[in-house]
Parts: structure tokens; sequence; C-alpha cells
């Protein structure tokens, strides 16, 4: 079947004066239609930057596209010219960002912020265009839109601007909706609500959404599938059971074992992930977690894992699910009785 | 309220500049006919003071100068017994404001083009050439420009009346003239605002909804990046005022600019005060103007009398 947003090899780098920065290294994922796909990871690890090459918000120079497919509708947007993005971009896939605060023009009013939006991709006229908007307003959970309509970004809150940046994302009812850290810059009660209205209004309208997150606990209410992103690549991707019940690489079990349980009375250390990201000026020719694996072996820090399948549509770039090595179980066990 | 508040703020603000101007001005030596001792005997010397009431203590003069002021009575020049200095006024304004609105315009719009150009074209070629042309601008001083124009728009290549006033032909050498300098410097501010707004996340959320380039830069970038060179026009208005004296002088224009510098040189006490008065008046109300027209602009700004 063919899916209906599917990154191939995508490939990103930034000229600094630094040198060459490679954020995304050979990310693949694709979405399906009607589905949640969360991407967690650390900062750094090139979520944003692989949703916004999807975009095409990457602005070249600085930024190159080395290589890659980004296959939507049957078309590779990265071989699309500018004018065609533009009719891609805000009417079939739409993005709401991580910082309301300053996601929003403060010198529009947010009803035309939404219009602009329709205006650009229907044929609609004035009137019709106005009400559309008003419409969204009210179908983002805000009271009185007719008056909202009106006013400016200043005069909401975060919570509510975060809501009107979905509006905007979603007034033309686009296929997917891209969701970077939406949630990031809120209050946690808000951020419940916010997370809400995404699930409501993607059943309603039929959407899919790529939620960047690096929030487990989001992730596992509200995605079906997970890529996880460390150092520019997908290190494991699966379903929320496969990544939650039966992690299969190194950085993910580290991810789920820093989540601190509230659930039980005695106080714990919280439990990090020991050491810094990699450099990635100079990635590592191998793994690019092996510095900071407690099971690294000699070869990822030579050669870089391939994705192993370790399911149905549940991969793993690690070495340890090589059929070659030892179970970790096994040696745990040799371990105890040695 | 607010309105209110600040029509009185500016008459006080009048009167001070009015009181500092007339105190400043007693305290230079000499008088309008110091030049005239050597001819003229002392009694009639004595005379002519006592005519202009020069004879009296300054704060009688003051005194008496602010009942005039209060009525709009700005006095006669003693320099020229038959003219008062509301007619000189009335007389050289319209010229100097002629050529201080035209220059504040091709200041406004050919700066805010610079600096937009050259933000689009970031580390280009037409950045360069926009920097290249601002540095110009800000570093050559009008007294220089002003011949250099006449040498080749009115001289050389016979384009425009070399210099004097009369038609409209006669005013566009010296607007531009006058216009150099702070069309370089808003080329400048905007460039640097515009490069500013162009990196923010609404920008970057205007894209995402589609937009084309042209409707990011109009609707999203310039009207923001505009409110740093709004705040920039008062003092530019007062650079351009005072710009005039010079390029009057240079264009034989009959403004006003002429009479502030004799004035001074003259000890034309009326003259001084009145042309001060009056300059300072256009500031203020352009100041407030400004802020009038921060409001439309930015909807952030709510106008109040202050204390809330």
């Amino acid at each position: 079947m063919d899916h209906l947003l599917e990154v191939k090899n995508l490939e990103v780098h930034f000229k600094t004066y630094g040198g060459e920065v490679k954020a995304v290294r050979d990310v693949s994922f694709h979405v399906d239609k009607g589905e949640t796909v969360a991407i967690v990871g650390e900062s750094g690890s090139g979520k944003s930057v692989t949703v916004q090459t999807v975009m095409g918000l990457i602005p070249t120079p600085p930024g190159k596209i080395k290589n890659g497919e980004i296959l939507f509708d049957g078309q590779d947007l990265l071989k699309l010219s500018k004018k065609q993005m533009q009719k891609i971009k805000g009417s079939k896939i739409g993005m709401v960002f991580q910082d309301p605060m300053t996601s929003l023009n403060p010198t529009m009013k947010v009803g035309k912020q939404i219009e602009e939006s329709i205006r650009a991709h229907q044929s609609l006229k004035g009137n019709e265009i106005k009400k559309r908007a008003i419409e969204m307003i009210r179908l983002v959970g805000i009271s009185n839109p007719a008056e909202r309509y009106d006013q400016y970004p200043h005069e909401f809150s975060g919570g509510m601007r975060q809501r009107i940046m979905i509006a905007i994302a979603l007034a033309c009812q686009p296929k997917v909706l891209i969701a970077d850290e939406p949630t990031t810059a809120l209050d946690v009660t808000i951020q419940a609500q916010v997370l809400d209205l995404m699930k409501d209004l993607k059943d309603e309208m039929d959407t899919s959404i790529i939620l960047i997150t690096h929030d487990l606990g989001v992730v596992a209410e509200t995605a079906e599938r997970v890529a996880v992103m460390y150092g520019g690549i997908i290190v494991e991707a699966g379903t929320v059971e496969d990544i939650f019940r039966e992690p299969k690489h190194p950085y993910t079990w580290g991810l789920l074992e820093s989540v601190p349980d509230i659930t039980k009375d005695e106080k714990k250390r919280l439990v990090p992930i020991e050491g810094s990201p990699p450099d990635l000026f100079s990635p590592p020719k191998g793994c690019p977690f092996a510095p900071r694996c407690k099971y690294a072996m000699e070869v990822c820090v030579e050669e870089m894992p391939p994705a192993f399948d370790v399911g149905e549509d549940h991969h793993a770039k690690c070495w340890l699910n090589d059929p070659r090595t030892p179970k970790l179980e096994d040696l745990v066990a040799a371990g105890r009785e040695a | 309220m607010y309105i209110v508040k600040r029509l009185l703020t500016m008459l006080v603000t009048i009167w001070v500049i009015a009181s500092l101007t007339f105190l400043i001005m007693k305290i230079i030596p000499g008088d309008p006919f110091a030049s005239d001792a050597d001819v003229l005997p002392e009694e009639v010397l004595e005379n002519v003071r006592a005519k202009y009431n020069l004879d009296e203590p300054i704060p009688v003069q003051y005194l008496m100068y602010m009942r005039d002021l209060a009525t709009f009575d700005l006095g006669i020049s003693i320099q020229s017994e038959t003219r008062d200095v509301n007619g000189i006024i009335a007389d050289g304004a319209p010229a100097s404001a002629l050529l201080g609105t035209q220059a504040l315009v091709i200041a406004l719009v050919f700066g805010l083009l610079l600096g937009i150009i050259a933000a689009l074209n970031h580390n280009k070629f037409l950045d360069y050439l926009s920097m290249f042309i601002a540095i110009i601008g800000i570093s050559i001083p009008s007294f220089i420009l002003a011949p250099l124009l006449i040498k080749y728009f009115a001289v050389d290549w016979g384009l425009l009346p070399v210099a004097s006033w009369g038609t409209w032909e006669h005013s566009i050498l010296p607007s531009f003239a006058l216009a150099a300098t702070p069309l370089a410097v808003i080329a400048r501010f905007m460039r640097s605002s515009m490069l500013e707004v162009m990196n923010q996340n609404y920008i970057k959320t205007a894209d995402a909804k589609g937009l084309p380039v042209t409707k990011l830069v109009i609707s999203h970038g310039i009207r923001n990046a505009i409110l740093p060179v709004v705040s920039f026009i008062g003092p530019l208005f007062v650079f351009l005022i005072t710009g005039t004296f010079v390029i009057e002088k240079i264009f034989a224009i009959p403004g006003i600019g002429r009479y502030f510098v004799d004035s001074i040189f003259n000890r034309d006490y009326p003259v001084i005060m009145g042309t001060t008065i009056f300059f300072s008046s256009i500031l203020v109300v352009t100041l407030f103007l400004i802020d009038l027209s921060y409001r439309f602009i930015d909807p952030r700004i709510k106008l109040t009398s202050g204390g809330e």
C-alpha cells in the first residue's frame, strides 16, 4: 500500500562558520492516512529539521538537502518548484510551531491570519472566507469567535494562541498536520487541552498528524507509531506498543528509564542518560549513541548499524539486534552464574 | 483624556523652551545696537533701547514678552523695523515647509526601499550596493553634496535650475541634497529591522501557510519592521529643519532658516525668539502625531495618560 507521506533516506546538512552540521542523516519514515506518528528525541536530534524539510521551510543556504525523497500524494516534494510547494504548504500539509507567543504576527488581527491561509488556497468569496475563519476559531474551542476574530495576538493567552495556530494549520483541512512540539511552551493543564483538541480535530477532519515531542507521556497518549531520533538518525521506530513494551535500542531504554515514576511513594533518584549527544559537525562513523551506551561493542564504534527488523514494522538501528550478537539476556544470565 | 494631557504637556514644553531661549539669548554679550555704539551718541542709543524696552530689567522684559506671546504676537524685528516676526515666519515658512516635507518624503520612500531591498538580498550584491549608497549618504555632508548636485544636474547637464526659488523645479535639487543623509540613515535602520523581522517565527508561520514571498514581505515583514523607523521620524524631522539653514543658503531659498541664523548674529531678539518657538512647536507637534500614529501601526501600544 502506498503511504500518504513517506520520507526516504533524507539527508540535511547546514553550512556554518564552524563547518558543516550534519543535522539529519539517512532518515526514513512514513505516515498513513488518519494516523498519528510521533517523533521523539532530545534537543538537537534533528526532529525539527526533518519536519521543516518536509514543509520546505529550511532556508537554503545555509541548509542543504543532500539526499532523499519526500513522497506525498505520489510526488516528490523535494523536486517541486517554490510555486508548486506553496500550493501544498498550508493547504495539504499544515504546521503548528513550538512557541505560540512568537508564532503569530503581532500586528495582524488573528482572524486575518486565519483568513490568509484560506484565501491562498480556496476559491471562497470575501464573506465566506470570514465565515470560515470564524468557524475555525469556534472549532478550536474559543468562545465568542466573532469577537475574537477582530482581536490581536497579544489579547490571547499562550494556550489560546496555540489554538489559533491550530486553526490556521487546519483552516484548509490538510491531509497532514505537522505539530512541532506544540505543547512544550504551555502549562501542563493547557497541554492536555491542546492535545485533546488536536486529537478531536484529527478524527473530525480525518487528518494524519506528525507530532514532534520529547514528552513520552504525550507519545503514549496520542500516537500510534513512534520514531525515536538521536544524533540525526532514527534509531528505533515502531508502534507505541513496540516502543514502550519491547524497545530494542539502548537509547530508547534510556529514555524510558529516565521517566520518573510518580505512582510509587519511595523517593528515587532520576535516571539520566550519562554523557552528551554527539558532535554533528563530525558525527562518529559508527553508532552515534555508542559513546554513551552501556552495552557498546567494538563494532558499534566502527560501523553504523543498519536498521534491523525486530518485528512487524518495528526496526532498530542497533547491533544488539544482529543475530550474531549474543543475546543480552544470556550475557546477564552468564554474568550471574559466574 | 490622553490627548488633553498631551496638549497641555506640549504647551508647557514650548513655554520651557521659550523661557530657556530667552535666558540664553540674554546671556550672549552685546545687544542689537552694539555695532552702532561707535557711531551713535549715547543719548540716541538709550532712546532706541528704551523703544524696545531693552532698558527694563530682564525679568520685566521676560514678562512683557510672555504677555505678547500669549496673544500670538511675536513682536517686531529690530533689524528691519517694517516687518513683524509673524510676517517673517508667514513669508518664509512655506518654502521651508515644502523643502522639509519633500525631503522627508524622499528620505522615507527611498530609504525604506533601499533598506528593504538590502535586507531581502542579505549578503548579496544588492545588499552591498544599497549599503554602499547608504554609507556615502551618511558620510557626505549636505554642503558638499549640494554643490555637486548643482554642478552636474544644473550646470553640466542643464536639467534643473541652479538655485533660487520659484517653480517646483527649483525645489528638486535642494530637497534631494537635504534628504541624502536621513535617507541613508533610514535605509540602514530599515535593513537591520527588516532582517530581524524576517527571522521571526511568525514569518515562518506565514511561510507555512503557503503564502507567496511578496505577501510575506509586505503584509508580515514591512509592517513590523517599520516601527523602529517611525520612532526615528521625530529626530529626523528636526534634522531636516536644522538642515535647511545650509541648504537654503546654498540654493538661495527664501525660507526661514536664514532668519534663524542671521537673527542670532544681529541679536535680533524678537526674531530669535520667534523662529525658535516656531521650530520647537513644529517639533512638539510632530512628536505628538508620531505617538498617535503608533497606535495604528502597532496594536499592542495603547496610549494612556500614564499611571495605569
